[in-house]
């Protein structure tokens, strides 16, 4: 057994892309060395196998590969002994059936099978070595890691591949398996560091000894090591100022750190006049523009510092270089964005309504001045309907919020800083004296971002959010836009999510429905839409709360416009389904529709109480039934779910009875009715609030 | 701020365009000078856009003043301006090992790496109204974006092959960056080597930002331009039509093939793309003719791309079949 190791060689391959990447390989390595038998007895993928990326090179490092795959010997028949041999003598076809198979005619058997008698041959497939495998597999393989953009370079050929290939060094045990791939064959010549190292190749000994040497060229392979390096230096480096602290930023950590080899952190300062711009500018400009991570004092504020992860080892004479060059950039982005904050207030939100005109929302759909006319008329229905539940929303401050929304759009700030929107109209409504509910509105109006993201704060900033999400996708829908498989170009799920997240989270009184029909949406549509969101209230109850999809599809089969209702339903019938009575009151609903479905029941139109002359099981189950429906449709107006499923499962006593001793499907086709329309009363009552035969039950 | 760092005198303006001009004819480039027209990036002379077509390799590079209307601030803001200045290299097919090439044209100005911190991110290029787009990075020295780097795929809508590597440098924030300045009108452009007396980048260019800025935003006008813009896409269009009668295998006028002015095509086409900016700029393009502008330009871009690509498929079979018949 040897050790293998693959590093490909690339310019610098996009941060974004590294880690999947690194891990494709990876996988990709394990099921060929799985499907050819290369991998021992015993193997733990965890234990023996390894990967490593680095901005220009992705590795490999698989432990105890077999060297060789074992032969394989299978018993052939071939044509009929009579027609292979004539009077004892081998013909032509016991010749080729030989020769086909490797084999001499005296190795040639006869056997006897039920249709006569055959001859067979024991075909030897003679294992091929683990290099010639690789050789052969692996370049197919590492052709075939997905790239989200990727490119050509070779003339004349038609391979695609993130970067170009630089080179290749592929081992296994000490020796070089020479594949091919990108025009390069392997060796064992790898680069270190850009800078660093001497620039000159040198040679990798053995798999083993790989990660070693390339830390001796300034490259730190491992990326969970560099990750650890650059988090204790931020803090290290953090410590000169006193009681501050670097923000932390996981994306960012992680986007540098596939953005260096030899990761080294330093700190720089800015002038603290800066700090009278917003911190929101100041630090996206910090994180997005420039990958700083941003520095706050003891209270949380920020402070005027910022750290910058370089792709070097500093010393003295480069820290302050550096040091300098980035405080240069950075102090030239912040006069930029001070120049634009100055300059777009000179032009007042309220004054920049009617430039909207000139901004585009969708070609098809118009500008914005349109979209903010049309989400203006949703909002106004959406708060209107909300009070009249008692919600207490400002309808005048939604209006005014719906207009100056999208204002921020026109400005230089934003056009500056696109990942802004929003949240700089709020910070101009704010600074301009506008009402800060009308400002919080706009501020939040992109919240949720994504699901881990807070709704707005405050009702009109949901009704805000509601109204502007909804008019885009029933925009988009309405021109057959939607979503479809992998594609939603203009993140119309994410829009849908939001409003799930802001109807389920929030505090509006309003129904998906009331949500859809403020918008004025065609029937076929609507069809389309409901079908959309119910998808997205599905992923939300899964992923956001983290139901079973059992739950639900449970809950939602009794309906899911109410959001809250929904998630409510949900968490009982998780809290639920411990139980034991629980479990087996909805096997026994299960095992009643069943009987409903093979029955063919249809609920007649009128059906009077159920009236019995003497006492048995079935008048026992009847009467918990009416005792519980009226118990459980008590509980659910108060939505005390939990109560109420508590309360479902006390029937199962009498359930157990009468299925124990009774028959549905009776001769007398009066009881046999009787007792179907007490099976489908209990059903069609208490699947109000689920479809408890969705439960999946002993799993 | 004064500097903490104390250096040897760097390169004024001039000397960091020699340097780097001398640095790319040793290897291997024809030195062209600026196009002639107003563009808006080094990649829209036809030294670029054309020349990526087809499978001729070309080794090019040139300075590029790049005229961007909407990006004048009266010479106001220390960062912006109406003309920049891109240092352009083609390198059709790209060396193996480009980057190290590139980073040696760095060394040759006097940066030395290992007092720098350079990442190449990534940065992808797409120019739709050419129908061109490459992959590649931006290369950042310091935190400071000094060069965009970007492997050509498709042109005028087509797959190129062999791919082209165009290197652009910015060269106001590369000079700024080795002058160690904040604002662009202080880089030194030439230092008198008697004096010593420096120029400016400000006392030679900061009253064309003041001018430019002010007729693009404020004087240029706007029925005159539109007039321009239909003149030249017309003539354009005519040129575009005559091509499809010309430029075809069944032509024998081998002659009216080579002589077709596919370049005069394209300069027409780029004076749109000028006009079109300025009207922009102005505020005169609202948004439902936007879209539709664009696309009109796009058609005469990738148009020109199309038949210059045809006319050199022509021409090279003609010439083949010339040796042929020679030998």
């Amino acid at each position: 057994m040897a050790d293998f190791l693959l590093e490909i060689g690339l310019e610098e391959v996009p941060a974004r892309m590294i880690a999947s990447a690194e891990a494709e390989l990876l996988r990709r390595t394990l099921a060929l060395l799985g499907k050819e038998a290369l991998l021992p007895e015993g193997f733990d993928p965890l234990q023996d196998a390894k990967s490593y990326s680095t901005p220009r090179r992705l590795a490999v490092l698989v432990r105890r590969v077999r060297e060789q795959q074992a032969d394989l010997s299978e018993e052939v028949v071939g044509p009929a002994t009579k027609i292979a041999f004539k009077d004892g003598q081998p013909g032509p076809a016991a010749e080729a059936f030989a020769r086909k198979n490797g084999v001499a005619v005296s190795e040639l058997r006869t056997i006897t099978t039920p249709k006569g008698e055959y001859i067979a041959a024991t075909s030897v497939k003679k294992g091929r070595s683990a290099a010639e495998v690789l050789a052969g597999e692996m370049p197919k393989e590492v052709g075939a890691i997905y790239w989200a953009k990727n490119m050509r370079w070779i003339p004349r050929e038609t391979l695609k591949f993130v970067r170009p290939v630089l080179w290749i060094v592929c081992l296994l045990g000490d020796e070089v398996v020479p594949l091919t791939f990108a025009g390069k064959t392997a060796g064992r010549a790898s680069f270190g560091h850009r800078v660093l190292s001497t620039g000159e190749a040198f040679e990798v000994v053995s798999p083993e000894s790989y990660v070693a040497q390339l830390e001796g060229e300034y490259v730190i392979a491992d990326v969970e090591a560099r990750r650890h390096k650059i988090r204790k230096a931020l803090d290290g480096v953090t410590r000169a100022v006193a009681g501050a602290r670097w923000r932390e930023d996981e994306p960012l950590v992680d986007g540098v750190t596939h953005l260096t080899e030899w990761p080294d952190v330093l700190l720089g300062n800015f002038e603290a006049d800066y700090l009278a711009l917003p911190e929101e500018v100041l630090v996206t400009v910090m994180r997005d523009h420039q990958k700083y991570f941003a520095v706050e004092d003891a209270a949380g504020k920020l402070a005027p510092h910022f750290l910058t992860v370089a792709n070097i080892a500093l010393d003295e004479a480069n820290a302050a270089i550096i040091k300098q060059g980035n405080e240069r950039v950075l102090k030239a982005r912040f006069n930029d964005a001070r120049f634009f904050w100055e300059f777009d207030q000179r032009t007042p939100l309220v004054e920049r309504v009617k430039l909207l005109g000139n901004v585009t929302f969708q070609k098809d759909l118009g500008s914005y001045a349109k979209k903010s006319e049309e989400v203006g008329v949703i909002a106004g229905l959406l708060a209107t309907l909300s009070n009249s539940r008692d919600a207490k929303v400002n309808e005048v401050a939604v209006g005014d919020a719906v207009r100056l929304a999208k204002t921020d759009l026109t400005t230089e700030l934003v056009k500056e800083f696109t990942e802004l929107q929003g949240i700089i109209g709020g910070l101009y409504a704010k600074s301009q004296g506008i009402d800060s509910v009308v400002a919080d509105a706009i501020y939040d109006q992109y919240l949720p971002a994504s699901s881990d993201d807070s709704i707005p704060r405050s009702k009109e900033g949901c009704v805000l959010g509601l109204a502007d999400r909804v008019h885009t996708i029933v925009g988009m829908f309405s021109l057959g836009m939607e979503p479809t498989g992998s594609k939603d170009p203009f993140a119309l799920r994410r829009a849908a999510n939001s409003i799930v997240k802001i109807l389920a989270d929030g505090e509006l009184p309003l129904r998906l429905s009331d949500v859809l029909s403020a918008s004025s949406v065609q029937p076929e549509v609507r069809e389309r839409l409901v079908a959309f969101f119910a998808e997205r209230i599905d992923f939300y109850l899964r992923e956001a709360r983290g139901q079973a999809y059992d739950v639900v599809k449970a809950v939602m089969a009794a309906g899911a416009d109410d959001l809250r209702d929904v998630v409510a339903r949900a968490e009982a019938v998780s809290a639920a389904r411990g139980s034991e009575d629980f479990v087996a009151v909805s096997a026994a609903f299960k095992r009643m529709k069943n009987i409903l479905a093979q029955a063919n029941y249809q609920t007649p139109t009128e059906s009077g109480g159920f009236v019995y002359l003497s006492q048995d099981e079935e008048s026992a189950l009847a009467a918990k039934a009416v005792e519980l429906i009226q118990t459980v449709g008590e509980l659910s107006k108060e939505r005390k779910y939990t109560e109420a499923l508590a309360a479902i499962a006390t029937i199962r006593p009498e359930v157990d009875a009468f299925f124990e001793k009774l028959m549905v499907m009776d001769p007398d086709i009066v009881v046999r009715q009787r007792r179907l329309q007490l099976l489908s009363t209990i059903v069609s009552n208490f699947s109000s609030l689920a479809d408890f035969s969705e439960i999946v039950v002993g799993a | 701020m004064p500097s903490v760092v104390e250096k040897k005198k760097p390169l004024t303006f001039q000397e960091l365009l020699f340097t780097l001009q001398k640095f790319w004819a040793e290897h291997g480039c024809v030195l062209q000078q600026p196009y002639d027209l107003e563009v808006g990036a080094g990649t829209m002379s036809p030294d670029t856009f054309l020349r990526v077509l087809g499978p001729k390799p070309i080794n090019i590079a040139y300075a590029q003043p790049s005229r961007r209307p909407a990006d004048g601030r009266y010479g106001e803001n220390p960062n912006r301006l109406f003309r920049h200045t891109q240092l352009q290299v083609i390198l059709k097919p790209p060396p193996e090992r480009v980057q190290e090439l590139y980073l040696e044209s760095l060394v040759a100005i006097g940066i030395d790496l290992a007092e720098h911190d350079i990442k190449f991110e990534e940065d992808n290029w797409e120019w739709p109204v050419g129908g061109a787009w490459g992959v590649g990075w931006q290369v950042m020295l310091d935190g400071q974006e000094i060069t965009q780097f970007t492997y050509f795929q498709q042109c005028g809508g087509m797959d190129l092959d062999p791919i082209s590597g165009e290197i652009t440098y910015g060269l106001e924030r590369l000079a700024q960056f080795v002058q160690d300045l904040d604002s662009v009108f202080d880089i030194v452009w030439s230092r008198d080597p008697v004096t010593g007396a420096e120029i400016t980048y400000g006392s030679v260019r900061l009253h064309e930002e003041q001018q430019f800025s002010a007729y693009s935003f404020d004087y240029a006008d706007v029925a005159s331009l539109w007039k321009h813009l239909e003149l030249y896409e017309a003539e354009c269009k005519a040129l575009l039509e005559r091509a499809k009668t010309t430029l075809t295998a069944e032509n024998e006028d081998k002659l009216s093939v080579l002589r077709f002015p596919t370049l005069g095509a394209y300069e027409l086409a780029l004076k749109c793309s000028h006009t079109f900016n300025l009207l922009d700029a102005r505020g005169a393009i609202s948004v439902t003719e936007r879209v539709g502008v664009m696309g009109r330009i796009r058609n005469l871009i990738v148009g020109v791309a199309k038949i210059y690509a045809e006319q050199g498929r022509l021409t090279a079979a003609a010439s083949a079949s010339n040796e042929g018949a020679a030998a």
